[in-house]
């Protein structure tokens, strides 16, 4: 039995009341996420139980206790605090998949400042952007990653510490700092910030289809919320091994990877390795995974893989699976019933969301391809172009929530207007186009604008056509999502080169690599199409959907209303 | 130039930072060790291509075929025998 129960009695009587009584939150009572995830589960008498298991690129492993992780976070949030880092300051985490991320995100949280949990394979005009923006007073990072933060500090004055946490040793520059929560005196007690369900605690940075990547602003309460559906749509109990295969630079790393399950007192499992079919299913062997959150790209990977390198491992371990970050092909999930005896539960939601809002729930009938139903608490609708629900079932508009829900995100930082305008008619506007089928299922129908969804992650195309005119040959930009049956979508850019520059395999690669370099890896276009011009409207905005549906087949009519856009 | 000069050679230029001076061999884990992302794998696949005038296919474009630099020497060879 789920904890859910009956998908429609839960629906029906549902109060986010419930939230807080789940998490043995009272009313008027201090509210910190980084006490609800180490100090409370000690106290509930799981400081013995392990946290985390975490397995290094090369196979070894380390456990750490709730103990363990109570006293590392404090050990961050102390070393914060002897910096003069003060409640509500932004301090960013830039590195890999290591426990030092999990206990500063903690720590972070834990003096009340705001974590801004950074994608380690960002490039430097990437991680400038965002660091400027959130105006961040401290970094936390590694000797692997310190080099990109030197290359750029010098442009972002209020940095005022950077700390390297496996620095022991090395020589360090002006505003550096070495740390080692290892050999760090140990801090058995620290005194918690009291935040309420409105202060903030992360920024995650998005990408939209204009401007810079905007950072969505969210909030203690947000683990009301994210505890309640790691309960419910994860189906997460006592006992359970989790594994989340996000990274933390990402919302669901946060959310689904650190918050909701740690809340509730569950063993996670971390590796730092990317994508290996045999090491990820070696790891649901080794550590008996019992609920695996994962994402379609890597699915759809594992489903070219093939079934003979599932038959060379026990995952007898698995009873729960489920999926995020685009899409889930109905294939993948009868695939995944056949090799695993399991079908991926689908979920969706967004960074400014939180929490998942839309999702196969366990128990429920899965229908392969759907995103599923709403969330108990959550009103989610497809309007129309007047922005009122649409009645009539299986037609397609803007999919769109009620708000307020605890883990809705509270403001873009330094960019309200951004925010104001995700609203209308009272809904929040998500950007992506669904349908509502008679028995209340939705299913996605596609962007509601020009964001590329690439492997879970959005990548803008404003941000990708302003890296590439920084290049030297290039004169224009275009991007576009191309379909991918691996990734979704990849990023296909278009170029008219200046005069001088002659297209070539050379250039193409060069380009390929600038953008790598300077975004990150996913918003590095996997091609590049040379032409002599590109398409644009009467007032200079350059056509994307044009050379989208070039690039598709897809018949797009009379131009000529295109050009008036 | 040897196959395996000039892999190594690309690695290290376009994957390491400035100044790094990571030792890399025929057997450094390159993306399993977080040297190559496998977002990444997708610029090395295409230099490999051009470079050996070959097309290999996604399916054999696995995060084990190119995590060494003798797996990805290995897999070239088997569209390019001639390669040295």
């Amino acid at each position: 039995m789920t904890d859910l129960g009956s998908y429609e009695t839960a629906y029906d009587k549902f109060d986010w009341q419930l939230a807080r009584k789940e998490l043995g939150y009272e009313d008027g009572s201090p509210l910190n996420i980084g006490y609800y995830c180490t100090d409370r589960n000690c106290e509930r008498g799981l400081g013995d139980t392990v946290a985390l298991i975490w397995e290094d690129s090369s196979g070894d492993v380390r456990r750490y206790t709730f103990n363990d992780l109570r006293i590392h976070s404090n050990a961050y949030a102390s070393l914060l605090a002897d910096l003069k880092i003060a409640s509500g300051e932004r301090v960013c985490i830039f590195m890999d998949r290591v426990p030092d991320l999990y206990f500063s995100f903690l720590g972070i949280l834990k003096l009340g400042a705001i974590a801004v949990p950074l994608f380690s394979a960002f490039g430097e005009d990437s991680l400038l952007t965002r660091m400027e923006n959130s105006g961040a007073a401290a970094i936390f990072t590694t000797r692997k990653h310190v080099k990109k933060v030197r290359k750029i500090r010098d442009r972002l004055p209020q940095l005022k510490h950077i700390v390297v946490v496996d620095g022991d040793g090395m020589a360090l520059k002006e505003r550096e700092h070495a740390f080692n929560v290892e050999t760090a005196p140990k801090v058995e007690s620290f005194d918690v910030y009291p935040a309420t369900a409105d202060t903030p605690s992360v920024l995650h940075y998005t990408s939209g289809t204009t401007g810079q990547p905007k950072g969505a602003l969210h909030v203690h309460g947000s683990i009301f919320q994210q505890h309640l559906t790691t309960k419910w749509v994860l189906d997460l109990k006592p006992g359970d091994v989790y594994w989340c295969t996000a990274d933390p630079g990402w919302v669901t790393g946060t959310s689904y990877g650190i918050i909701g399950p740690w809340s509730l007192g569950i063993t996670q499992v971390v590796l730092e390795v990317g994508f290996f079919p045999a090491r990820w299913y070696g790891a649901i062997e080794n550590f008996g995974v019992t609920v695996w959150y994962s994402a379609p790209t890597a699915i759809r990977l594992l489903m070219r893989e093939g079934e003979a390198t599932v038959k060379k491992f026990d995952l007898s371990s698995l009873r729960h699976i489920c999926s995020v970050g685009e899409p889930l092909n109905p294939e993948a999930v009868i695939w995944s019933e056949k090799v695993y005896g399991l079908p991926f539960h689908d979920t969706w939601w967004q960074t400014e969301t939180g929490s998942i809002m839309i999702s196969n729930f366990p128990g429920m009938k899965i229908k392969p391809g759907s995103m599923g139903k709403p969330f108990p608490g959550v009103t989610a609708a497809v309007l129309g172009p007047d922005y009122n629900p649409v009645l009539e079932p299986g037609k397609a508009g803007v999919l769109a929530l009620k708000p307020p829900w605890p883990s809705m995100f509270r403001t873009y930082w330094n960019n309200p207007s951004t925010y104001e305008a995700k609203f209308k008619n009272g809904w929040y506007i998500t950007g992506d186009r669904a349908r509502i089928d008679k028995e209340g299922y939705f299913w996605f129908v596609g962007r509601d604008d020009d964001v590329i969804n690439t492997g879970g992650h959005l990548v803008s195309p404003f941000e990708v056509e302003s890296a590439l005119l920084e290049h030297e040959a290039v004169a224009e930009s275009a991007a576009i999502g191309k379909p991918d049956p691996v990734n979704m979508e990849v990023v296909k850019a278009f170029v008219a080169l200046k005069p001088g520059h002659e297209p070539s395999h050379d250039l193409e690669l060069n380009i390929i690599n600038f953008i790598r370099k300077h975004l990150s890896p996913l918003a590095m276009p996997q091609e590049i199409e040379f032409v002599k011009s590109l398409p644009k409207t009467r007032s200079g905005k350059i056509m994307r959907r044009l050379l989208r549906a070039q690039e598709t087949g897809e018949e797009i009519g009379d131009i000529s209303t295109l050009e008036d856009d | 130039m040897a196959m395996k000069d000039v892999i190594v050679d690309y690695v290290k230029d376009e994957y390491l930072e400035e100044g790094d001076e990571t030792e890399i061999d025929e057997n450094t884990p390159l993306i399993s060790g977080g040297i190559v992302d496998s977002f990444s794998m997708v610029s090395l696949k295409m230099f490999l291509e051009r470079k050996y005038k070959i097309s290999i296919p996604d399916e054999k474009a696995t995060t084990e075929a190119f995590d060494t630099v003798a797996s990805i020497m290995k897999l070239v060879k088997e569209y390019a025998p001639d390669a040295e």
